[in-house]
């Protein structure tokens, strides 16, 4: 395997009020690859990524045995080296296309500023390059669009622009925090086709965060499933389709009913409960308290256990 | 719920000062209207020149200034306190109806609140004690009448969003009378925002009343205004800096001491509705 | 957004009308005018003459709309005590009282801004509590007596500014600093809350996300939305000193509208104190009215609805 583009090992990160968000995952992504990052909200995911771009809200603290992005260790920059890659070489595009752009300024000036910041190009040839790149992403006229002000413009609209500005630069990585959670879902399949189509022409390395199980099925090469801060069980999108092992992954897919847990006709993927909000010096598996299978050794330190070379769960079901 | 260190000095600040009004006869060591014009422009007891029998000095009629500065809290404070209970009767009244009746009434009640927002606050208040003549009556009239606006905006909307609540949907469908429903149902909801109103409200007023004396139209002499007192000593302030100094720092103290427990209760109420 | 603006102007007329009435009808509170005006020495066919002179003796609608119809016509009758035109006294006058209320409002704007905006980016730090404390200090303050204190300080222990008249620009700082306070407190907290807000919000997550610069961040993207609500405060608060700029004028002794005002007030000089009213008061709706076009400019969604 190349080296990853993105290479995450032992990833924490803790908000001030001691809240353990993300426990020490560990992820790789590499060049042309989608990586689906996968679990109910307020699994961690979120802050995972705002983790690898450093955009976390003031007093949450992150740290990282490795966090290496090409050849950056993205653990030793400065804010203001940080400030250089964002939107150059790693862009990201969120969940809330309504809010993500500001309302007092024009889609061409929100797209050129990051030409001109990065490229150091001028008003006139990152307009150009805006113009481009909104073709590209399928919005017709964009000599118009440049022109308008974000309330002009639908919600499918403003993520297409939110894509083309991500893309102004032509970065290697691309993180798409929930980028279709908002939309309808006809437009959802549009923006998912429209990065499928922009990730093979430009190889990029895509990062995917959702909650939705079908998206992983259409889009990911490698999925990551998150519960309560961890990583619990991580492969190919094949191989974990076709073989899921920890009970969360099952019970998110809903394969496999789970006895005397799952009511008859409820539907399918459902998992009584919510994620449960951890602290520091948290033991053992967090999915205990909603695992039909929960025995005691899952209070215990739980250790990757390889399913396959290249499926890995974090299970005391899967030790040998 | 925690009370802010800050809140406690505004509680301590006008708790004392508020002592020191009702107590001013006892408090004040001379009548704070006695001459003597033997000992005038005595200063301070620390500085060179001063009487151990005038602890603050005397100002030029050689009158005691520290029985003027105790007796000059009540001015202030009553100006405070009247000069609230009339702006915010009208103030209350007129929002509290515009808010809750909406349509042309609340048209009214807006249009009465932009008028009241135009018309120059000190330049009017002048003008009418300058017409009338000078007294502590006229000063609270003038500045009631003057003063409603904040309180009329703040019961507006706070009428606005009470009004829409279930228990007055409730009250409305148990035939309660409109007086009923806004005197017992609507007032004791928005009582806390208007309570904070009323602080900012007071140490407008006193700050105005203040500046009103010091124009010479505000409280009549002989009366110890804090004000005034930074009016009369003005003449002096060059070679004897504490006829000022003295009451500007209370006048200060005061204001000061009111909006750190307007502040205080904002917080409080904040998270109260968190 | 037109339709808007027109009906804004249409309610900013109504307001100078009814306010052109309060001026009146204030005059006439004292009762008998003549008689303030012949003051106390005056005979009783001293203030025959004057109420037929003055026209005192005709009925009040009839003097008023006498007035009122004069006033539009930007002729605001004759001052009992310059014996000259009132509209002549305010020409005159006025510059000094508006370049007062602009220095004010600049240091005001210039200091409050800044703060706020530093006060929301450390928003809980010892930092923002002392600027927050600063702002409450300032909003306890009596002007005139700050105004005192500052002519004692700089203008006779210090001697760096000139403590009263304006012969040259720097006689207006000291003024301008005593106004400001006045405003920097409200502004000050609107700034702070409206970058608090401004900087939580998705699209400051967005331009972070783009690399840019913290300048760009806080100034261009944060500070332009979080300016609305200052402008329309700004305006307001200019409107509010130039009212208040009757206590500085008479402190420095600045020979503006206000000194004019606190003059006639107590000369008993009514067609003068009836224009001052009636003039601020359409200043501050005219302000009022700018502000909530300049907001049309600022927001584009405004602009468009």
């Amino acid at each position: 395997m190349t080296k990853p583009v993105l290479d995450i090992v032992n990833l924490r990160t803790g908000f001030s009020d001691g809240t353990a968000a993300v426990r020490g995952i560990s992820l790789q992504v590499a060049r042309g690859e989608t990586h689906c990052l996968v679990g109910e909200s307020g699994c961690g995911k979120s802050v995972s990524a705002l983790s690898v771009m450093n955009l976390l809200p003031r007093g949450a603290r992150r740290s990282a045995d490795v966090m290496r992005f090409q050849d950056h260790d993205l653990t030793r920059l400065s804010e203001r080296d940080m400030a250089r890659l964002r939107g150059d070489k790693m862009a990201m595009i969120f969940q809330e296309p309504m809010t993500s752009l500001n309302p007092a300024y024009t889609i061409g000036s929100q797209m050129a500023e990051v030409y001109e910041r990065h490229r150091g190009a001028s008003r006139a040839a990152a307009l150009d390059r805006a113009a481009q790149l909104l073709s590209r992403v399928g919005i017709t006229a964009p000599g118009l669009r440049l022109a308008q002000y974000p309330h002009q413009l639908s919600g499918g609209l403003r993520q297409r622009v939110m894509i083309a500005m991500a893309l102004m630069c032509e970065p290697e990585l691309l993180i798409a925090d929930e980028p279709t959670t908002a939309l309808d879902v006809t437009v959802q399949a549009q923006i998912l086709r429209l990065l499928q189509a922009l990730q093979a022409e430009l190889g990029l390395a895509l990062l995917l965060i959702t909650h939705d199980l079908g998206i992983v099925a259409r889009m990911a090469q490698r999925v990551s499933v998150m519960y309560a801060g961890e990583v619990v069980e991580h492969g190919s999108a094949a191989a974990l389709f076709a073989a899921p092992t920890h009970p969360y992954t099952r019970g998110l897919l809903g394969c496999i009913p789970i006895p005397g847990k799952t009511p008859r006709d409820e539907p399918l993927g459902s998992i009584p409960g919510t994620v449960p909000r951890i602290g520091q010096g948290f033991a053992g598996c967090a999915f205990r308290d909603r695992c039909a299978h929960a025995a005691p050794a899952c209070g215990g330190t739980i250790p990757d256990q390889a399913v396959t070379p290249a499926h890995t769960v974090r299970c005391t079901m899967a030790l040998p | 719920m925690r009370v802010s260190p800050s809140t406690w000095l505004g509680i301590l600040v006008v708790g004392a000062i508020v002592l020191v009004a009702l107590a001013a006869d006892r408090l004040a060591p001379w009548d704070p209207f006695a001459q003597d014009l033997m000992q005038r422009m005595v200063p301070p007891r620390w500085m060179e020149g001063g009487s151990p029998a005038h602890w603050l000095g005397t100002d030029q009629l050689g009158r005691d200034y520290l029985s003027r500065l105790v007796f000059g809290s009540r001015i202030s404070l009553l100006i405070g306190v009247l000069t609230v209970v009339t702006s915010g009767l009208i103030g209350i009244t007129l929002g509290v109806v515009g808010g809750y009746f909406g349509g042309r009434t609340d048209d009214v009640v807006m249009f009465a609140i932009s008028c009241r927002l135009a018309i120059p606050l000190i330049l009017v208040a002048l003008t009418v004690v300058a017409l009338i003549g000078s007294s502590l009556t006229v000063v609270v009239l003038t500045l009631g009448l003057l003063l409603w606006e904040r309180f009329a905006v703040v019961a507006r909307t706070t009428t606005m969003q009470v009004r829409n609540l279930e228990y007055i949907a409730a009250a409305q469908a148990a035939g309660a009378s409109i007086r009923h429903i806004l005197l017992r149902e609507v007032l004791p909801n928005i009582l806390p925002h208007l309570v904070v109103v009323a602080t900012l409200e007071m140490a407008l007023a006193i700050l105005l009343e203040a500046a009103l004396s010091f124009l010479g139209l505000g409280v009549p002499p002989p009366l110890p205004s804090w004000g005034l007192m930074i009016a009369e000593g003005k003449d002096y302030m060059f070679f004897s800096p504490w006829v000022i100094m003295v009451p500007g720092v209370a006048l200060f103290v005061l204001v000061f001491g009111i909006n750190l427990l307007g502040d205080g209760l904002r917080d409080l109420l904040g998270t109260a509705r968190r | 957004m037109l339709g808007f603006l027109f009906r804004r102007a249409v309610l900013a007329l109504l307001v100078c009308l009814t306010v052109l009435v309060v001026a009146f009808s204030l005059t006439r509170l004292s009762g008998d005018l003549a008689v303030s005006i012949g003051g106390p020495n005056a005979t009783s066919e001293d203030i025959a003459t004057i109420r037929k002179n003055y026209g005192l003796d005709r009925p009040l609608p009839v003097q008023f709309f006498d007035w009122a119809a004069n006033a539009a016509s930007g002729d605001l009758g004759r001052s009992y005590l310059y014996h000259a035109p009132v509209s002549g006294l305010i020409k005159e006058r006025l510059p000094i009282t508006l370049a007062l209320g602009m220095s004010g409002l600049t240091i005001a704007l210039l200091t409050a801004i800044p703060l706020g905006i530093v006060s929301a980016m450390r928003e809980g730090s010892v930092l923002d509590r002392v600027i927050g404390l600063v702002a409450l200090l300032g909003q306890a303050m009596p002007s005139f007596w700050l105004g005192l204190v500052l002519v004692i300080w700089f203008g006779l222990k210090l001697q760096w500014l000139p403590i009263s008249g304006i012969d040259t620009w720097d006689g207006f700082i000291l003024p301008g600093i005593v106004l400001a306070f006045s405003a920097i407190p409200a502004l000050l907290r609107l700034t702070r809350a409206g970058m608090i807000e401004a900087l939580s919000s998705d699209y400051i997550r967005t331009a972070r996300a783009k690399g840019l610069s913290t300048a760009s961040i806080v100034l261009k993207h944060a500070l332009r939305n979080a300016a609305m609500p200052v402008v329309s405060v700004a305006a307001v608060q200019l409107g509010f000193m130039l009212g208040g700029s009757i206590v500085i004028e008479t402190v420095f002794a600045l020979h503006g509208i206000g000194y004019l005002a606190w003059e006639s007030i107590s000369k008993n000089d009514f067609p003068v104190v009836q224009a001052v009213v009636l003039l601020l008061a359409m200043i501050y709706t005219a302000l009022t009215l700018v502000a909530d076009m300049m907001n049309a400019v600022l927001d584009p969604r405004l602009r468009a609805g």
